[in-house]
């Protein structure tokens, strides 16, 4: 009688008998490669590749129509020294900073008129919504007739009141001119923040509100120690976006002042645009585009930590 | 510790009424239970009793102090919710302590607070976590925590256990009632469950289409269901109804359809011929040579006792035996109904006539 071997697993690795190409094809982890070639072959092709381009060209002195060399940290030396490019970091740290300040300030106040129940409830949440889905190209136009000069609705309305006596040069003068593209930005901006806080209001179960008040909390704490902290996750996200969508501002401030007066509102966008295009010197536009990246990151960073911070409140893998 | 009147208590939502004038006096100390179908109103009740509804009409008072226009943190009541609504960003010790903080306690009198409800459920040491990180069961008693620290006037319970899978509610319902023989705090508890109203309450209201059909101690409820609905609704198995006809005589019985003869133990004069439904509960159905002819359709053991589904006529009706009694699905028996256990409900109106 033969004893038959007990099968010894974990003392010999495993090695598949089949030919490489069949492994190829049936092994799961290689299967899922290939899956995933599509999805990734697209990123590469339109996203990876492009930043890649950007960032090298920030490292030449590539024109339109003529071949750079690699110049090494030339460009970044030359903008070092640029006051107009250290204008437009201003402006667009300003920019991003204040419209994303009051977008969520209001936002988080519609939505929280929004969430309470009222008649045309669907209607007037739809209607929320306009400026954000009309093209950001024609609302910049609808405000540059209202910032006119000559014809500002604005202007027109003070004077009849006998508030002013003149004109406001909304858009000529520096300071109007920073003020105006901010409203502009926030009355875009402000739709898209409400709605997705609504979205997130919805989602706090009503009986904590009535566990609270029975608790004997008033409408106030309720907001602070029960909405506020429910809703973290969401500002971090929406926020996030909404800043990321700020900091790299293009169309509003091209259509309405191309960047005037004399730079007050050149975004590094806007900047990168005209100095890379417009004056066809790609390595140096593509350097300031690079420099918004570390601005970028940043901004994840910070809102990637608020997310941890509720993972952990939520006690998901944390036991 | 609180009285609780309720006083004709009417609830309208646009128009539509919902309570229909409810009137329930609760004592000191009382665990009364609010049972019904859904959509009989009794959680509204409770939700009014909470101050989270308007009162339309009538009055509730809460020890002396008629409440219709106190603002609920202002009632001195407690809530445990059906979905428990912890708050799942805060621990198990700041949702129990909720409260306490927005009544500007200080945090060591809001630590022994906690600390004392917490040795009472048995929490001390899930006190640093999350809700989320809690099971059913264990957020349950969480929830009772958070009224416990308020020591209130009254607890109020909205079908606390259906949440919970069918062993855990056994246990809790078990703990709930030893919570209440402990604290002795007047306790208002809304289920659908007759079960649970059953085992838990002093007092049973059975609610139904917004009316109070009848109040009492569980087994005065169980014994003489004031008409066809308490009769129907309380107990389980439910009861059996049979229709037929009053006869009346030294030995009334009733008389199905298919002629089978339903034994009374005592008649009232004046009702003979009226058509009636003769009700049984399925205990009082035992196997005698001279009962009712049926025909077992369904044998179900449980082990302690064994369900028999048999058909009388057109009739299904239920039988619970205690013996181990050799019977098979197709076998024709003989089932007579203790006749000093059967209740006779007017047809029509489904009030009872005799029991």
């Amino acid at each position: 009688m033969t004893a038959i071997p007990a099968p010894i697993r974990s003392q010999k690795k495993f090695e598949s008998s089949l030919p490489f190409w069949q492994r190829l094809t049936t092994n799961r982890n290689w299967i899922a490669s290939w899956f995933m070639l599509p999805a990734a072959a697209f990123l590469i092709l339109f996203l990876a590749y492009p930043l890649g381009l950007g960032v090298w060209m920030s490292f030449t002195n590539v024109r339109i129509g003529r071949e750079g060399v690699f110049i090494g940290l030339e460009n970044y030396e030359w903008l070092r020294d640029d006051s107009i490019f250290w204008l437009s970091v201003f402006n667009t740290l300003l920019y991003t900073l204040v419209a994303s300040a009051i977008k969520f300030a209001l936002g988080l106040y519609l939505a929280l008129l929004l969430n309470r129940h009222m008649p045309f409830k669907a209607m007037i949440r739809a209607a929320v919504l306009i400026p954000f889905i009309v093209p950001t190209v024609l609302s910049a136009i609808a405000f540059w007739w209202i910032y006119d000069s000559q014809f500002s609705i604005i202007s027109w309305s003070l004077r009849q009141m006998g508030l002013i006596t003149q004109n406001i040069n909304f858009l000529g003068d520096s300071n109007w001119a920073r003020a105006s593209v901010i409203i502009a930005n926030i009355w875009r901006g402000v739709p898209f923040v409400a709605i997705t806080l609504l979205a997130g209001l919805q989602t706090v179960s009503p009986s904590l509100y009535e566990a609270a008040t029975l608790d004997g909390a008033t409408n106030w704490q309720r907001f602070r120690f029960i909405t506020y902290p429910l809703l973290t996750p969401i500002i971090a996200v929406v926020m996030t976006f909404s800043v990321l969508f700020t900091f790299t501002d293009f169309q509003l401030i091209w259509a309405l002042t191309r960047g005037g007066p004399v730079n007050a509102t050149h975004l590094m966008a806007t900047l990168s645009y005209q100095r890379g295009i417009l004056s066809g010197r790609l390595g140096e536009g593509a350097a300031i585009a690079t420099a918004m990246i570390p601005f970028l990151v940043a901004a994840i960073m910070i809102s990637w930590f608020g997310m941890q911070r509720r993972k952990w409140q939520q006690g998901e893998n944390n036991d | 510790m609180a009285s609780v009147k309720i006083q004709d208590v009417r609830k309208s939502f646009g128009g539509f009424e919902v309570l229909h004038g409810v009137t329930v006096p609760i004592e000191d100390g009382e665990f009364v239970v609010l049972v019904g179908p859904s959509g009989c109103g009794k959680s509204t009740l409770l939700r009014m009793l909470a101050g989270l509804e308007n009162i339309t009409s009538g009055t509730i008072s809460i020890g002396e102090r008629v409440v219709n226009d106190v603002q609920p943190k202002e009632r001195d009541i407690a809530m445990v919710f059906q979905n428990y609504a912890l708050y799942p960003h805060m621990t198990v010790a700041q949702n129990m302590g909720f409260s306490l903080k927005l009544r500007k306690e200080n945090s060591a009198e809001i630590d022994k607070l906690v600390n004392r409800a917490a040795d009472i459920l048995g929490l001390r040491n899930l006190l640093d976590r999350y809700p989320r990180q809690l099971s059913g069961g264990q957020r349950q008693r969480v929830a009772m925590g958070r009224a416990i620290v308020r020591d209130p006037q009254v607890f109020l319970f909205d079908e606390p256990l259906s949440n919970l899978d069918a062993k855990l509610r056994v246990a809790m319902r078990t703990e709930i009632k030893e919570l209440h023989q402990r604290l002795k705090t007047t306790t208002v508890y809304v289920t659908h469950d007759q079960i649970e109203a059953m085992t838990m309450a002093d007092k049973i209201v059975v609610m139904h289409d917004g009316i109070v059909e009848q109040m009492g101690a569980p087994l005065e409820l169980y014994d003489h269901p004031d008409n066809r609905f308490v009769a129907g609704f309380i107990g389980s198995p439910a009861m059996n109804f049979l229709e037929g006809s009053l006869v009346g005589g030294e030995t009334p019985y009733v008389e199905t359809a298919n002629g089978s003869k339903l034994p009374l133990a005592a008649s009232r004069t004046g009702l003979d011929g009226k058509p009636v439904v003769y009700g049984i509960r399925p205990e009082h159905l035992e196997f005698a040579d001279d009962g009712v002819e049926a025909e077992v359709i369904v044998v179900e053991p449980t082990g302690s006792e064994t369900q028999i589904v048999a058909r009388i006529g057109k009739q299904d009706l239920i039988a619970v035996i205690r013996d181990r009694r050799a019977v098979k699905p197709g076998d024709r028996v003989k089932l007579r109904p203790v006749a000093k256990a059967a209740h006779v409900f007017d047809k029509e109106t489904g009030k009872r006539l005799i029991n």
